[in-house]
């Protein structure tokens, strides 16, 4: 019986490895000004992306 | 870390180091919220007076199938972050890729709820010169270092009150940026009131987003943005508005509005945007000195948390019926977003 449903995500501990290439939007350029919203941010380097799924 | 909820029929469990997010039944929800608490033994035993009519073998598995996961690392993920914080901005010290220019000191408009004061931030009534503009995007070029993408909002105040030196200052960024291997990234915040055809026709060529000040039905948005007369806005710039976003053909734009003690019920005015035409929203809560009029308060809490749980149910139903809105905060890519690198450094 299935009990969990596991979603597809990044795996943020992988991300630690290859991430931080810093070329994503600067967060407070968007919509809040007055907030900070990152988990919206889109990541921009491709290949960490794809290698941290 | 494990936070875990009930919305919407679901029971959803995030995995906050990992990023896995499961989707998890009540026994397995149960099961998880005291996984560390007890013996398998115990948890166990618990879980079958707390579910008699589910077998114990049944029970038995769900629990292996957390423990598996946490050994996978998708549940009860250690913190391994926390010593990565200092590291990064060792790693970025001193690199500027963004820069949030205060085009114009001055407004338009005299919204009370202000955070900028009117625009003025408590200083003097004044707009920025090409010059100083200029050495701005060369200071921001120079302190790039490997970053290529570079981002440049024109913001105040009303930038569209110093409008002649926003294009002169776009023309001189696009003339240095091939030579100097960047991608300049242009954002434009405005109340819409000085919005015109030429307005609409250079930020649509040269703002890759533009952040629309609307704060939803008529009486809320002129409640607070009036003009000096002391008149609304809202009749004036909605129109305008809906011509920029639709001769946007598709590119980012933002209806922004603003929530405060008079519109905690703020999916109302969400949907006066929908009405409008508008499907590319977000909306703050106010920021403003403590005792203002209108500050938020303890009592409007529960109305706002309530708020936010019927958007994310408006957000499904528009969805199934073909016509699909966004909201900033709930623009999560699970699959892309940020790393966390991002996560730990927030804004920058």
């Amino acid at each position: 019986m299935e009990h969990i449903k596991t979603i597809k995500t990044r795996n943020l501990c992988d991300s630690a490895k290859n991430g931080g290439c810093g070329e994503c939007q600067t967060s407070c350029q968007s919509a809040c000004k007055t907030s900070c919203g990152i988990a919206n941010q889109k990541c921009e380097n491709t290949k960490a992306s794809k290698n941290s799924k | 870390m494990i936070h875990q909820y009930k919305l919407g029929g679901y029971n959803i469990v995030l995995d906050i180091c990992s990023g896995a997010v499961h989707v998890v039944d009540e026994v397995a929800y149960d099961i998880i919220a005291r996984f560390l608490d007890g013996s398998r033994e115990d948890i166990l035993a618990a879980m079958a007076k707390q579910h008699p009519h589910i077998p114990a073998a049944d029970i038995a598995e769900c629990y292996d199938q957390i423990a598996a996961l946490k050994e996978d690392g998708q549940l009860f993920a250690p913190d391994t972050f926390e010593p990565m914080a200092g590291h990064l901005k060792a790693k970025t010290s001193g690199v500027i890729k963004a820069l949030c220019l205060h085009i114009a000191h001055t407004c338009n408009l005299n919204c009370s709820y202000c955070f900028a004061s009117q625009g003025k931030y408590h200083g003097d009534r004044a707009v920025m010169s090409f010059e100083v503009g200029k050495q701005a995007l060369d200071f921001l070029v120079a302190n790039s270092g490997s970053r290529r993408n570079l981002e440049v909002d024109f913001f105040g105040g009303e930038p569209l009150m110093n409008f002649d030196v926003v294009k002169q200052l776009v023309a001189y960024a696009r003339s240095i940026e091939k030579d100097a291997g960047k991608n300049f990234r242009f954002t434009l915040t405005t109340n819409g009131v000085l919005i015109d055809d030429d307005v609409i026709d250079f930020a649509n060529r040269e703002m890759s987003n533009v952040v629309l000040s609307l704060d939803g039905r008529r009486e809320i948005h002129d409640r607070f943005r009036v003009d000096y007369a002391g008149n609304g806005s809202w009749d004036k710039i909605v129109p305008k508005f809906q011509q920029l976003v639709k001769a946007r053909g598709g590119k980012n734009y933002y209806m922004r509005g603003t929530f405060t003690h008079a519109n905690p019920d703020f999916l109302e005015d969400i949907k006066t945007m929908l009405d409008l035409g508008f499907n590319e929203l977000s909306m703050e809560p106010v920021v403003c000195a403590p005792g203002d009029p209108s500050e938020l308060t303890e009592e409007d809490l529960p109305v706002i948390l309530d708020q936010y749980e019927k958007l994310a149910e408006l957000m499904l139903e528009r969805d199934k019926a073909g016509k699909p809105f966004t909201f900033y905060h709930y623009m999560i890519d699970l699959s892309g977003g940020p790393c966390i690198y991002k996560r730990i450094s927030g804004c920058g």
